[in-house]
C-alpha cells in the first residue's frame, strides 16, 4: 500500500502505473510505463461510467476501460476473475500502482454558510472550491434572503456536505449561532440516498463550537476544525480543504454505488477530479516557476485555476460548458456576444436553435466549418465568463492587510481581484473542445481571445485528457508525473506577445526585433488591429526586443522598451496588436471583415 | 513501443442511441416515496393512472422566531419569557412568549404563525424554531397497469404493455390524458385555430411546432399535454418566462406538459411517431416532459397502455444490435440535420470532414438517393 505521502521518487522500482478518472459520463483509464529512466504515457482505454441505473456499480466502467487497455497493449492488468486490478507487476502482468479521481454522479456538491458574504463566506467558498467541490449555494446573514427562504433553499438542495464558517475567534457569537440554527431548522438530507448522516464541517468562531455541537452532533457527521478566519486579517483554508477531502472519502464516496469496492482497489485515496486537475496545474507552476492561469473547459462545467505567487485558487462555473451547458453560455453572455465572433451572417433564432440542439444531443460534433466556428465562438464566451467568475473568487481579503507570504501583492492597488493578465506568463487549457480542435492555432486563438493575455505569455494545452490523472499521481510521485506531463501531456502551442492599451486602427504601435535560432533576424513594424504569426518550433527559443509606442504597455510602463525570450510551439509566436482590452468593430460588416482578415492571416480555418 | 499521446487518434467512437418509438413495449415504472411510508397496494393489483400506491408524511416547514428581539430582552433570558418548551405543540395564533413589564406599560407578545411544534429554544441567539405539522405526501401509479413488485415502505413497481415514444426534450411534469391529433400531417404547424374546446383534458399532437398563440389557447381550454416535432426558442422563452440554460426540466410550475420529439427549430414530427400517435388516437396516455441529458439520461416520454395487455403479442419486441449496414438512422446535426438515411458503409479508418477534424464516419444513403458521409457521432439509430 502506497501512502499519500508525497516523495520525489515513490515510483522508484515500479514499472507500470494505472490511473483512472471516473467522469460523469465516461471512465477514462490511462496507462503509464517506465521506459529506461523515464515515465511515459502508453495508451488510453475508455468506457461509459456505470454509476447510474441499471448498473449502479462504478467498478464495472473501470473494468471495461481497463479491459480496453488490455486489448490494445496485450498487457494483462485485471485479475484472473476480471474483478480486480492485479498488483504488483510480477514481471509479466499487473501494475505497480493504481489510483483514481472521480466526478461521477455530479462530483462533490457542497453548501457554504457564513456570516458576512465578503469575509467568512468568501474564505469558506475558496476552501471548498480548492478542494474540488461544486458550490451549490452560499448562505450568509447579509445575503438579503429572509430566514424562511434560506431554510427552504437548504432543504431543497440536498448537498453532499456543508461547510459552516463565520465570525472571528472571540468575535460575534449571535450571528454565527443564528446561521447554525438556520441549517438546523432546514434539516437537509444528503443527496446520495437515505441511511447516513450528512457531513458538516464547522470552521467558525471557537466560542460557538459548543452550540454547534449541541445542534448537529446527533443527526450530522460533524467535524469541528480551527476557524478559517481566526482574525479578520488571517485566512487559513488548508485545513478546511483537508477536512473536505477526508469527509468526501469517509461519508460521501462510500455511499456512491460501487465506491466501497473501488476504494479497496486503489492504493491511495480517491480524489475529486477537479482537485486532481488543480494539482496538475500547480505542478506546472512549480516546475516552470511562474504564475499559471489554467482552465478546464468541459461539457458541463468550466474550472479556472490560478497559481499566483504560490497562492492557488480554483473557481468552478458549474453551468458553463460546451455540451450539456452550452445553452447556458448563451443565456449568460447573450446571443449578441456569440454573434460578434462570427465572420458570417447568422439568423439569431437559427443560431439559438442550433445551440440548443447541441445541448440536447451533446455527443454530436461539428461537420461544417461554420458549425465549428460557432462552437469556437461559444467557447470564447464560456472561457471569458469563467475567468470573470474566477476574478470574483481570487480576491484580496476585504478591507484588511494580510498576514501571508504574498502580503505585498495583496496590499497593492484598489482592485478587488489580484488576477492581472500581465502577471501571468503561462496559460494552460484542457478539455474536449481544445483537444479536438482540428488545428492548434484554433485552440490558441480561442484561449487568447477569451483570456486576452498581456505581455509575453506561453500557451499550452493537453494532448489527451490526463491532467486529473497526473494530478493524483503527483501526490505519490511528482517526478514521474512531471515526466509524463512534459513529454506526453503538454502541447506547446507557442507564445503570445500582446501589449496592453488601445490605439487607432492602422497606427504603428510596436517595433519588434526577433533573433531567431537559425541566426536570422526578423524586424516587424506592427500596426494596431493586426495579428501576426511567426514560425518557431517546439523546443526553440528566440530573443525578442519590443518597442511599444502610442502609450502601449508591455508591462514596463507605457512606451517602455522591453527585452525577453519567446518559446516556440506547434503554432509559433503570435504578435497580437489588436489591443487590450480587445475591442471588435461595432458595425457587423466591418467586424466580420476584420475577423475574416485575422482568420486569413493565421490560416485559422480551411475553407473548401 | 511508447506511443506519444500527441499522435493518438481521436478516440471518440460513441454514437447516440436512438430514441425509442415502439408500438409495443413492456413498460415498467418504479414508483417510490422520497422517504419511507406506507404502501397501500398489493402484488397483482390492477391500478389506474391516478391510483394511490403509497403515502407518507414529510416534516413541515420551519420558521425562526427572534423572540428576545421582539420582547426586548437578552437572548439568554429566552427561557424565562417563553411559555412553551422544546417538543410542545401549539395552535396558530397561540401565545408563545410574552414580556409584560413596568406594571403593564411594556407589553410585548410573540404569537404562533401557524399550528405546529417547538423544535428548539436557543439561549445563545434568543430564537425559537417552530415547525409546521407534518405534511401528507402520496405517490400515484402514473401509468395504468399491474403491481408486479411491492417495495416495502417505499412504493411499488407497475408494469404494462404500451405504445412507448421518447421525445428529445420536454418540460412540465407527469400528466395524463387522451391522445388527440390536431393536425393533418407531420409538417403542419399547430396554430391557434386548430386547438378547440374538444381538446380539454387531452394530450394533443401537433406537427412541426406550436405557435405561442396556440399554446395560450391550449392553456385556456385546459389541454393536459402537447406533443410536437420542434420547439421555437422564442416561444419556449415566452412559455417558461425564461430561457433554458441546461436541459434539466420537469419541475416547472406549468399546467401543460410539452414534448418535442425532434429538437429545436421548425422540425416535422417524424413520420413513424406521427403515425403511431394517429393509430392510438382516443386512447389514454401518461406523459412526462422531464428531461435530463447529463449522467443518467432521462428523456420525456409518452406511454399509451393497451386496454388488454395480456392479449398483446410480445413477439414484436425487438432489440437493436447497434449500427450495421442497412440500419435506418437519423442525422442529428447540420448539414443533413433531420434526414432519415440508410447505413451504406461504416469505414474503420478515421476520415477528414469539412471542419478539418479526423473522425470516425459513416456513409449514408439519404431518402432522395444521395450518398453522403457524416461523423458517426452525428447519427442516431431509429429503433424499430
Amino acid at each position: 500500500m502506497v501512502n499519500n505521502q508525497k516523495s520525489n521518487d515513490a515510483a522508484e522500482g515500479m514499472s507500470y502505473i494505472l490511473v483512472t478518472d471516473v467522469g460523469s459520463t465516461t471512465t477514462k483509464a490511462r496507462f503509464f510505463a517506465k521506459k529506461g529512466d523515464v515515465w511515459r504515457y502508453i495508451i488510453s482505454g475508455e468506457a461509459p461510467t456505470t454509476v447510474e441505473k441499471p448498473y449502479e456499480d462504478v467498478t464495472m466502467g473501470v473494468l471495461n476501460a481497463v479491459r480496453e487497455i488490455e486489448e490494445l497493449t496485450e498487457h494483462k492488468i485485471l485479475s484472473e476473475n476480471n474483478d480486480n486490478i492485479m498488483r504488483p507487476f510480477d514481471g509479466e502482468k499487473g501494475v505497480d500502482l493504481y489510483c483514481t479521481t472521480s466526478s461521477a454522479g455530479g462530483g462533490l456538491q457542497m453548501m457554504v454558510g457564513g456570516v458576512v458574504k465578503e469575509i467568512t463566506a468568501a474564505s469558506a467558498n475558496r476552501a471548498v472550491l480548492g478542494a474540488g467541490s461544486i458550490v451549490m449555494d452560499i448562505l450568509t446573514m447579509d445575503d438579503g434572503r429572509p430566514p424562511h427562504e434560506k431554510i427552504t433553499r437548504i432543504k431543497n438542495l440536498r448537498p453532499d456536505m456543508i461547510l459552516l464558517a463565520g465570525g472571528t475567534d472571540g468575535g460575534t457569537v449571535k450571528h454565527v449561532a443564528n446561521m447554525a440554527e438556520i441549517f438546523y431548522a432546514a434539516k437537509p438530507k444528503p443527496r446520495l440516498g437515505e441511511g447516513y448522516s450528512l457531513p458538516m464541517i464547522y470552521a467558525g468562531n471557537v466560542n460557538v463550537q459548543d452550540h454547534v455541537r449541541k445542534l448537529f452532533e446527533e443527526d450530522f457527521s460533524l467535524l469541528i476544525i480551527d476557524n478559517i478566519r481566526p482574525t479578520l486579517n488571517i485566512e487559513r483554508i488548508e485545513h478546511a480543504r483537508r477536512a473536505v477531502h477526508e469527509l468526501f472519502m469517509e461519508h460521501v464516496m462510500s455511499h456512491a454505488p460501487g465506491y466501497l469496492k473501488l476504494m479497496k482497489w486503489t492504493d491511495i485515496d480517491i480524489m475529486p477530479t477537479p482537485a486532481g486537475e488543480g494539482i496538475a496545474m500547480q505542478l506546472l507552476a512549480n516546475e516552470l516557476n511562474v504564475n499559471v492561469l489554467g482552465v478546464g473547459l468541459g461539457g458541463a462545467t468550466t474550472n479556472v485555476y490560478s497559481i499566483y505567487e504560490e497562492r492557488f485558487v480554483r473557481s468552478v462555473s458549474a453551468n458553463l460548458g460546451m455540451s450539456y451547458s452550452i445553452s447556458n453560455v448563451c443565456k449568460e453572455t447573450g446571443i449578441e456576444n456569440i454573434l460578434r465572433w462570427l465572420p458570417f451572417e447568422k439568423d439569431v433564432n437559427e443560431l439559438q436553435s442550433e445551440i440548443k440542439n447541441k445541448m440536447i444531443r451533446p455527443t454530436t460534433i461539428p461537420q461544417t466549418i461554420n458549425d465549428l466556428i460557432i462552437e469556437h465562438a461559444v467557447a470564447r464566451e464560456a472561457l471569458r465568463l469563467g475567468l470573470e467568475h474566477h476574478k470574483t473568487i481570487a480576491t484580496r481579503l476585504k478591507g484588511v492587510t494580510v498576514e501571508r507570504t504574498v502580503g505585498d501583492l495583496l496590499d497593492q492597488g484598489l482592485e478587488d481581484t489580484y488576477i492581472d493578465l500581465m502577471h501571468f506568463s503561462v496559460i494552460a487549457g484542457t478539455g474536449g473542445l481544445l483537444s479536438h480542435a482540428p488545428k492548434r492555432i484554433q485552440s490558441l486563438l480561442v484561449l487568447t481571445d477569451a483570456f486576452q493575455p498581456e505581455g509575453i505569455t506561453r500557451l499550452f494545452q493537453d494532448s489527451v485528457f490526463m491532467m486529473p490523472h497526473l494530478g493524483v499521481l503527483s501526490t505519490v510521485d511528482p517526478k514521474a508525473a512531471w515526466q509524463i506531463f512534459e513529454k506526453d501531456c503538454l502541447v506547446h502551442l507557442g507564445t503570445v506577445v500582446a501589449p496592453r492599451g488601445q490605439s487607432r486602427e492602422g497606427t504603428e504601435v510596436m517595433e519588434i526585433k526577433l533573433d531567431m535560432p537559425d541566426g536570422t533576424t526578423i524586424n516587424e513594424h506592427v500596426v494596431y488591429g493586426d495579428i501576426l504569426k511567426i514560425s518557431l518550433d517546439v523546443g526553440e527559443t528566440a530573443e525578442i526586443e519590443i518597442h511599444p509606442k502610442k502609450g502601449m504597455d508591455m508591462g514596463q510602463g507605457p512606451n517602455k522598451h522591453m527585452e525577453g525570450v519567446v518559446h516556440g510551439g506547434e503554432v509559433g509566436v503570435i504578435i497580437d496588436a489588436r489591443g487590450r482590452p480587445l475591442s471588435l468593430p461595432e458595425k457587423p460588416e466591418e467586424r466580420m471583415n476584420k475577423i475574416l482578415g485575422w482568420n486569413k492571416t493565421l490560416e485559422l480555418y480551411e475553407y473548401h | 513501443m511508447v506511443q506519444s499521446a500527441k499522435e493518438d487518434p481521436n478516440v471518440a467512437h460513441a454514437y447516440t442511441p436512438g430514441l425509442k418509438i415502439k408500438s409495443i413495449e413492456q413498460v415498467s415504472k418504479e414508483r417510490v416515496l422520497p422517504i419511507e411510508g406506507t404502501v397501500i397496494v398489493e402484488m397483482g393489483d390492477a391500478v389506474d393512472f391516478d391510483s394511490i400506491l403509497a403515502r407518507t408524511e414529510i416534516p413541515g416547514d420551519a420558521e425562526i422566531l427572534n423572540v428576545t428581539e421582539i420582547l426586548g430582552v437578552d437572548p439568554g433570558d429566552v427561557f424565562d419569557y417563553s411559555l412553551k418548551k422544546e417538543g410542545d405543540t401549539f395552535e396558530e395564533g397561540e401565545l408563545l412568549a410574552k414580556n409584560v413589564a413596568f406594571w403593564g406599560l411594556v407589553k410585548n407578545f410573540v404569537y404562533a404563525p401557524f399550528s405546529g411544534t417547538i423544535e428548539s429554544v436557543s439561549g445563545l441567539t434568543g430564537q425559537i424554531i417552530v415547525r409546521q405539522h407534518n405534511v401528507p405526501l402520496e405517490i400515484n401509479a402514473y401509468i395504468k397497469g399491474k403491481v408486479v413488485k411491492v417495495l416495502p415502505k417505499k412504493g411499488a413497481v407497475i408494469e404494462t404493455k404500451a405504445a412507448f415514444i421518447q421525445g428529445i426534450f420536454g418540460f412540465g411534469g407527469e400528466n395524463h390524458g387522451e391522445i388527440a391529433v390536431a393536425v393533418e400531417s407531420p409538417e403542419e404547424l399547430l396554430t391557434e385555430e386548430k386547438v378547440g374546446l374538444e381538446h380539454q383534458g387531452k394530450v394533443i399532437v401537433g406537427g412541426s411546432g406550436i405557435t405561442g398563440e396556440a399554446y395560450q389557447r391550449a392553456l385556456e381550454v385546459g389541454v393536459k399535454g402537447i406533443v410536437v416535432g420542434g420547439l421555437d426558442v422564442e416561444d419556449l422563452i415566452e412559455i417558461l418566462g425564461e430561457d433554458i440554460g441546461v436541459a434539466i426540466t420537469g419541475e416547472e410550475n406549468i399546467d401543460i406538459t410539452v414534448i418535442a420529439t425532434e429538437g429545436f427549430g421548425a422540425l416535422p414530427i417524424s413520420e413513424r411517431t406521427f403515425n403511431l400517435l394517429k393509430n392510438m388516437e382516443g386512447k389514454m396516455s401518461a406523459i412526462n416532459g422531464a428531461t435530463q441529458i447529463r449522467a443518467g439520461v432521462l428523456r420525456p416520454e409518452i406511454i399509451i397502455p393497451y386496454d388488454n395487455p395480456d392479449e398483446m403479442d410480445e413477439s414484436k419486441e425487438e432489440f437493436s444490435d447497434g449500427m450495421i449496414k442497412g440500419s435506418l438512422v437519423r442525422v442529428i446535426r447540420a448539414p443533413y440535420f433531420g434526414e432519415i438515411a440508410k447505413v451504406k458503409d461504416l469505414p474503420i479508418n478515421l476520415q477528414r470532414v469539412e471542419s478539418g477534424s479526423s473522425v470516425r464516419v459513416i456513409e449514408l444513403e439519404l431518402e432522395d438517393g444521395r450518398v453522403v458521409t457524416v461523423p458517426r457521432a452525428n447519427v442516431e439509430i431509429i429503433e424499430e
